[in-house]
C-alpha cells in the first residue's frame, strides 16, 4: 500500500467511519428490544390499574385508556377485599412499615457490632465463628422453618409481630455480618491501631473512629434489608399471624380473593403499589442499591 | 502482678458477639441439625426434643421412601405409552418442576445477562438508563413479578386475548394454564426478574478485566467477538461460578413467584418443594423434614464450584 | 542517533484531545532504524498515550503515524508490522505459555510447522523452554515479562512497543530485565520504542531519550546530552538523582564577561558552554551534586571558590550528600564518603561551570 489510499486520500487524524455501521446497529436494535421486554410489565401494570372494569373486559390489555381513572387506585388502598376484611393494601403496607423498620434496626445493629468485633476483636474462636457463619449465609430456609416455629411458640410469640420480626432479623444476620466484616477489615487498620494506642476501648473505638466512617456500609445495608423484607411473602405468612399479614400477603389476598368477581384494574393498582416502595429506593439510591444486591448476593 | 484470665481478653468482643453466636449456634445450627435428624422420626406435630424420643422415633430412611413414592414429590416414569402408537415423556411432580425451573433459568440468565453485558460494555449511550431499565424489576418482590405475569399470561385477557383481537384468531399462547407448560410460565417471570441483576454481576466482570489484555488481543490481531469468547469468558470464570451459585441457589429456593403465578396449579402441575414442604407441616411432617434435608443436599452441590474455587486455588 | 539511517517510525503533527483536553499536542518525531528510543515522562505526561497512537490502540485526533515509510493512520495494529509489551503483562491467563505465545499466529493462519519454529526459536532466545506447558498463574512475575515479550518477538516484526514494562517488577528484577532488554536489542537490532517514567531505564537503555511534559517532547537527545546538556529546567530538574541544584541569580555583563551573582558572591561564567549568547538578566544556574567540589577549610583566597557553610550531611555509602547554604539559598554537593563535614562548617565550594547549565528565569530555556 502506498501512502495513500486507493481514492487518493491521505490518511490523517481518525478514520472516518460508517455514519451507521452495522455492529451499532445491531447493538442498539438488542439493546432497545430488551428495554421493550423489561418495561412491558411495568406499562401493563400503569396502563390496566387505570382502566375500569369495562375497558378491561372489552378491551386489549396493550392498549391504554382514552378515559383514565384512579379509581381502581383508591379501591386497592382503601376498600379491596382480602378474603375477611375489606380494608384495601392499606392495612398490608403499614404492618410492612410495622415489620420492615425494627427488623432492620435491630439486624443491622447486632451485625455490625459482631462484624466489627470479628474484624478488629478476635478472640479464640472467631475464625471458627466466621466459617459457621459463612455456610450458615447459605442454608436454605426452608430448613429452619420448622425449627423457628418451634423457637417462636416456645417464645409465646408465634403469630404476632415480634415473630416475624424476630425471624427477619436472624436471616439478615449471617450476611450482613459478612458484609461489615468485610467492610471493616478493608479499612486501615492503622487507624484501628492509633485509636488503641490512644487509650480508646471497644465501643468508643466502634461508635466514634469506625460508624462515623461507614455511612457507605450502612447505607448497603439498609437498602438490603428494607428491600428484602418489604419483599418478603414466606415469613410473613407463616410467622406473622393473619393480622399482621405484610402487604405482599394482603396483595396475594387481593388477587386471590373471591369475591364478587375479578377487578384486574385494582389487582394491578394493589401490585403498584406493593411494588412502588422498593422501586422508590431503587432509583433514588442508584448504585448502592447495587451493591446492596451485589452484597446480599456475593459472598466474601 | 498476675497474670490476666485469657477468659477476659477483648471480653467487651466476646460480650457483643454473644447474641450473634447464639443465634447461629441455636437457630442456624441447631435449626438445621434438628430438621436433620428428626427427618429420620415419625414425629407429628408435636416436637420431640429429647434423645431418647429421637431413638424411639427412629424409622431410618421410612420418610424419604414415602416421599420419593409421593407423586407430587416426584411422578417420574419416564418415557411413557399414551394410547396404543403414541410415546410420551413424563416427568412431574415438585422436585422434577424445580429441576426445570432451576436449569432453565440458570442457562437463560446466565446467557442473556452476559450477552446483555457484552452489548452495554460496547460503549454505548445511554448505559445507566438501560442499566436502569435491566435492572428494576429485581428490585421487585416474587409476589409482584407473579402477579403481573400472572396477568399479562391469563389466556382470558391477556396476551393471548390481545393478539386474536387483533386478528390472528389460532394464536394460542395458554402456557399458566396449560400442565406441560407452566413451569415455563414461570421461567420467563423468573427470568425477568433476575437476568438484570445477572448483567450487572457480568458488567462489573467484565470492566473489571485488565484493559491491556484488550489491547494485547488487538495488536494479536484478535477479533472481538474471538477475543470474548476464547479470553475474556474464561476469565470471567469466577463471577460466572458466582453467578451460577446465586441464580441456582435462588433458583431452588423458588416459592413466592409460584405462589402468586398459579398457585402450584394447573392442579399440583407446578408445584415446587418450598411450597410442598410448608404444606406438608401439619398433615405429613416427617416427610416435610425429610424434603428440607433434601432442599439442604442440593444446596450443598450447588456450592461444590464456588468451595473447589474458593479454597482450591490455594492448593 | 546512528547517521545515514533510514526512519523506521515517525510520527508527524500528532494530537490527541478528549473535549477540551489535550493530551498530546502536534507531535513530530522520528525515529530511525534499529534505534531504542526511550519515552520519559511523569504520569499525565502523554507518554503511553503517544505509544498507544503509534501502535494503533488509540485514534488521535489529528496527524498522522508512519511505520517503514508507509501511512498507517487508518491501519489496524495488526497490520502496522508492531509487537507490543505491556506494564501488566497482559498475558492470556487460561492459556499455556506456548498457546499465548501462539495464539495470534494460530488466528492469522499461519502454517502451524512455522509457528512452531517461531515459538521454539523465541523460547529459545529468552530461555522460556521449561515453562512453555505452565500457565501464567505459575509463573514469577520476571518470567512472566519475558513470556509478554516472547509474545511480541513471535510476530516477527520491525517494531517493539513497550509501556512500562517493569514497572510491576520489584527493583531487583527491574534491573536484571533490564539488562536483557537491552541484550536483546543489541541482538536483533529491531526500532524499539519504550515507555518509562524511571530515568534509570531511561539513561541504560535509550540511544535517545524524549523526555515529556504536558503532551510535547521537552528534549529527544542521547542520554548523555539530556544528562550534561537538559534544554530547560524542566528536563534539568526531572533528570539525574539526587537532582540538580537550581541558584536563583542573576547575570551581569555579557559573553565571556558575563558574570552570575549569586547573593553576594560572583560566579564568572567564562568557562560556560553557552547555547545561546548570554545577556544580563535574572538567570538560574544549575549545578549537579557530582559538580561542585568542597574544600575543607576557608582559607585561601581562590578567585573560584565561595564561602558555603554546611547544613546537614546524608551518608549515602559510596558517597555522601552535603547540603549547603550560600546566604539562603540551600543546594547540594556530592562528596567521597571518606570526606567528613560537620553542619556548622565553613567551606570553600567550586563550582565545574563548564559542565553546569545556565537558564533564562522567565522562560527557563538554557542559556
Amino acid at each position: 500500500m502506498s501512502h495513500t489510499t486507493a481514492i487518493g486520500i491521505v490518511p490523517t487524524g481518525p478514520k472516518p467511519k460508517k455514519l451507521i455501521s452495522v455492529e451499532r446497529v445491531i447493538v442498539y436494535s438488542v439493546l432497545l428490544l430488551c428495554a421493550v421486554f423489561f418495561l412491558f410489565p411495568l406499562y401493563i401494570m400503569v396502563i390496566t390499574s387505570l382502566k375500569d372494569i369495562e375497558a378491561i373486559r372489552s378491551g386489549n390489555i396493550f392498549i391504554p385508556t382514552m378515559t383514565p381513572t384512579f379509581s381502581a387506585w383508591g379501591k386497592a388502598w382503601n376498600s379491596a377485599c382480602t378474603g375477611l376484611y375489606c380494608e384495601g393494601i392499606k392495612v398490608g403496607f403499614w404492618n410492612s412499615v410495622r415489620i420492615t423498620f425494627p427488623s432492620t434496626i435491630v439486624s443491622i445493629a447486632i451485625a455490625s457490632i459482631t462484624g466489627y468485633s470479628l474484624a478488629n476483636w478476635p478472640f479464640k474462636f472467631s475464625e471458627a465463628f466466621f466459617t459457621v457463619l459463612l455456610v450458615s449465609s447459605f442454608i436454605p430456609y426452608v430448613v429452619m422453618l420448622y425449627p423457628l416455629v418451634l423457637i417462636t411458640r416456645w417464645l409465646g410469640i408465634y403469630s404476632t409481630l415480634p415473630a416475624v420480626v424476630l425471624v427477619h432479623t436472624i436471616f439478615g444476620l449471617p450476611i450482613l455480618t459478612l458484609l461489615f466484616r468485610n467492610y471493616f477489615a478493608s479499612l486501615p487498620q492503622e487507624l484501628f491501631k492509633a485509636a488503641r494506642v490512644d487509650g480508646a476501648g471497644y465501643w468508643r473505638i466502634f461508635f466514634q473512629v469506625f460508624v462515623p466512617m461507614s455511612a457507605p456500609i450502612f447505607t448497603v445495608a439498609v437498602i438490603l434489608q428494607i428491600t428484602g423484607i418489604w419483599n418478603d411473602f414466606l415469613f410473613g405468612v407463616i410467622y406473622a399471624g393473619p393480622t399482621n399479614y405484610p402487604m405482599t400477603v394482603q396483595l396475594n389476598n387481593i388477587v386471590n380473593s373471591v369475591q364478587g368477581g375479578k377487578e384486574y384494574n385494582v389487582d394491578m393498582a394493589a401490585t403498584i403499589l406493593t411494588g412502588i416502595v422498593p422501586l422508590a429506593i431503587y432509583f433514588f439510591s442508584g448504585k448502592y442499591f447495587v451493591r446492596g444486591i451485589a452484597a446480599g448476593a456475593v459472598k466474601g | 502482678m498476675d497474670r490476666p484470665n485469657p477468659l477476659f481478653r477483648n471480653l467487651s468482643s466476646k460480650i457483643a458477639s454473644l447474641p450473634m453466636m447464639l443465634i447461629v449456634l441455636g437457630v442456624f445450627v441447631g435449626g438445621t441439625a434438628w430438621t436433620v435428624l428428626f427427618s429420620f422420626t415419625n414425629i407429628r406435630i408435636l416436637p420431640l426434643f429429647t434423645p431418647r424420643e429421637w431413638i424411639n422415633g427412629y424409622v431410618g430412611l421410612a420418610n424419604y421412601d414415602r416421599l420419593f413414592k409421593t407423586d407430587r414429590w416426584m411422578d417420574c416414569p419416564g418415557l411413557t405409552k399414551i394410547g396404543t402408537e403414541a410415546w410420551q415423556w413424563k416427568c412431574a411432580g415438585a422436585l422434577p418442576n424445580v429441576v426445570t425451573y432451576a436449569v432453565l433459568s440458570i442457562i437463560l440468565s446466565i446467557s442473556i445477562g452476559f450477552l446483555l453485558a457484552v452489548f452495554m460494555d460496547q460503549k454505548i449511550r445511554m448505559e445507566g438508563v438501560f442499566r436502569t431499565i435491566y435492572l428494576y424489576p429485581f428490585a421487585l418482590s416474587f409476589i409482584v413479578t407473579g402477579h403481573v405475569w400472572a396477568w399479562i399470561l391469563s389466556p382470558e385477557y391477556g396476551l393471548q386475548a390481545a393478539v386474536r383481537q387483533l386478528g390472528w384468531t389460532s394464536f394460542s399462547f395458554g402456557w399458566i394454564a396449560d400442565r406441560q407448560m407452566v413451569m415455563y410460565a414461570i421461567v420467563i417471570a423468573g427470568i425477568w426478574q433476575g437476568s438484570g441483576f445477572v448483567m450487572a454481576l457480568m458488567l462489573a466482570g467484565l470492566r473489571g478485566i485488565d484493559e491491556e489484555i484488550w489491547k494485547a488481543a488487538k495488536i494479536d490481531g484478535i477479533s472481538t467477538w474471538r477475543t470474548y469468547l476464547q479470553i475474556v469468558l474464561p476469565m470471567m470464570k469466577p463471577v460466572m461460578v458466582t453467578t451460577f451459585v446465586i441464580v441456582a441457589s435462588g433458583a431452588v429456593r423458588i416459592y413466592d413467584l409460584v405462589v402468586a403465578i398459579t398457585d402450584g396449579g394447573p392442579g399440583i402441575s407446578s408445584d415446587v418443594p418450598t411450597r410442598y414442604i410448608y404444606q406438608n407441616f401439619s398433615a405429613n411432617l416427617g416427610q416435610s423434614l425429610a424434603a428440607s434435608t433434601c432442599m439442604l443436599v442440593a444446596m450443598a452441590f450447588i456450592l461444590i464450584p464456588w468451595i473447589r474455587m474458593e479454597f482450591g486455588k490455594k492448593g | 542517533m546512528k547517521a545515514n539511517s533510514t526512519t523506521s517510525v515517525s510520527v508527524r503533527g500528532l494530537a490527541l484531545s478528549y473535549g477540551a483536553v489535550q493530551v498530546l499536542k502536534a507531535l513530530d518525531l522520528d525515529i530511525a532504524d534499529g534505534e531504542f528510543l526511550v519515552l520519559l515522562g511523569p504520569s499525565g505526561c502523554g507518554k503511553s498515550t503517544l505509544l498507544n497512537c503509534i501502535a494503533g490502540l488509540l485514534e488521535p485526533s489529528h496527524g498522522q503515524v508512519f511505520i517503514k515509510g508507509k501511512n498507517v493512520t487508518w491501519e489496524e495494529p495488526k497490520d502496522r508490522g508492531i509487537g507490543m509489551v505491556f506494564q501488566s503483562y497482559a498475558l492470556y491467563p487460561q492459556m499455556t505459555v506456548e498457546r499465548n505465545l501462539s495464539f495470534g499466529l494460530r488466528v492469522s493462519g499461519l502454517a502451524k510447522d512455522e509457528i512452531e519454529k517461531r515459538v521454539k526459536r523465541v523460547g529459545d532466545m529468552l530461555q522460556l523452554g521449561d515453562l512453555l506447558q505452565r500457565k501464567p498463574s505459575a509463573l514469577s512475575g520476571g518470567q512472566r515479562q519475558r513470556v509478554a515479550i516472547g509474545r511480541a518477538l513471535v510476530r516477527e516484526v520491525d517494531v517493539f512497543l513497550f509501556d512500562e514494562p517493569l514497572s510491576n517488577l520489584d527493583a531487583k528484577l527491574r534491573a536484571e530485565l533490564r539488562v536483557e532488554i537491552k541484550r536483546l536489542h543489541q541482538r536483533l537490532a529491531n526500532t524499539m520504542i519504550y515507555v518509562t517514567h524511571d530515568q534509570i531505564e531511561a539513561m541504560t537503555l535509550a540511544d535517545r531519550i524524549a523526555v515529556m511534559k504536558g503532551g510535547t517532547i521537552q528534549q529527544l537527545d542521547a542520554p548523555q546530552t539530556i544528562y550534561n546538556k537538559p534544554k530547560n529546567l524542566y528536563v534539568a530538574g526531572f533528570i539525574g538523582s539526587p537532582s540538580m541544584n537550581f541558584l536563583k541569580g542573576k547575570i551581569e555583563g555579557a559573553g565571556a564577561k558575563a558574570v552570575f551573582h549569586l547573593g553576594g558572591q560572583k560566579i564568572p561564567l567564562k568557562d560556560y558552554v553557552p547555547d545561546a549568547p548570554l545577556k544580563a538578566g535574572a538567570a538560574v544556574l544549575g549545578v549537579r551534586p557530582e559538580h561542585i567540589q568542597l574544600d575543607m577549610a576557608a582559607t585561601k583566597a581562590n578567585s573560584d571558590a565561595y564561602k558555603a557553610v554546611v547544613d546537614l550531611v546524608e551518608p549515602m555509602g559510596s558517597d555522601s550528600l552535603v547540603w549547603l547554604k550560600i546566604d539562603d539559598t540551600l543546594f547540594s554537593a556530592r562528596v567521597e564518603s571518606n570526606q567528613h563535614f560537620d553542619p556548622g562548617q565553613k567551606v570553600d565550594v567550586r563550582f565545574r561551570i563548564n559542565l553546569a547549565s545556565v537558564f533564562d528565569e522567565a522562560t527557563g530555556d538554557r542559556l
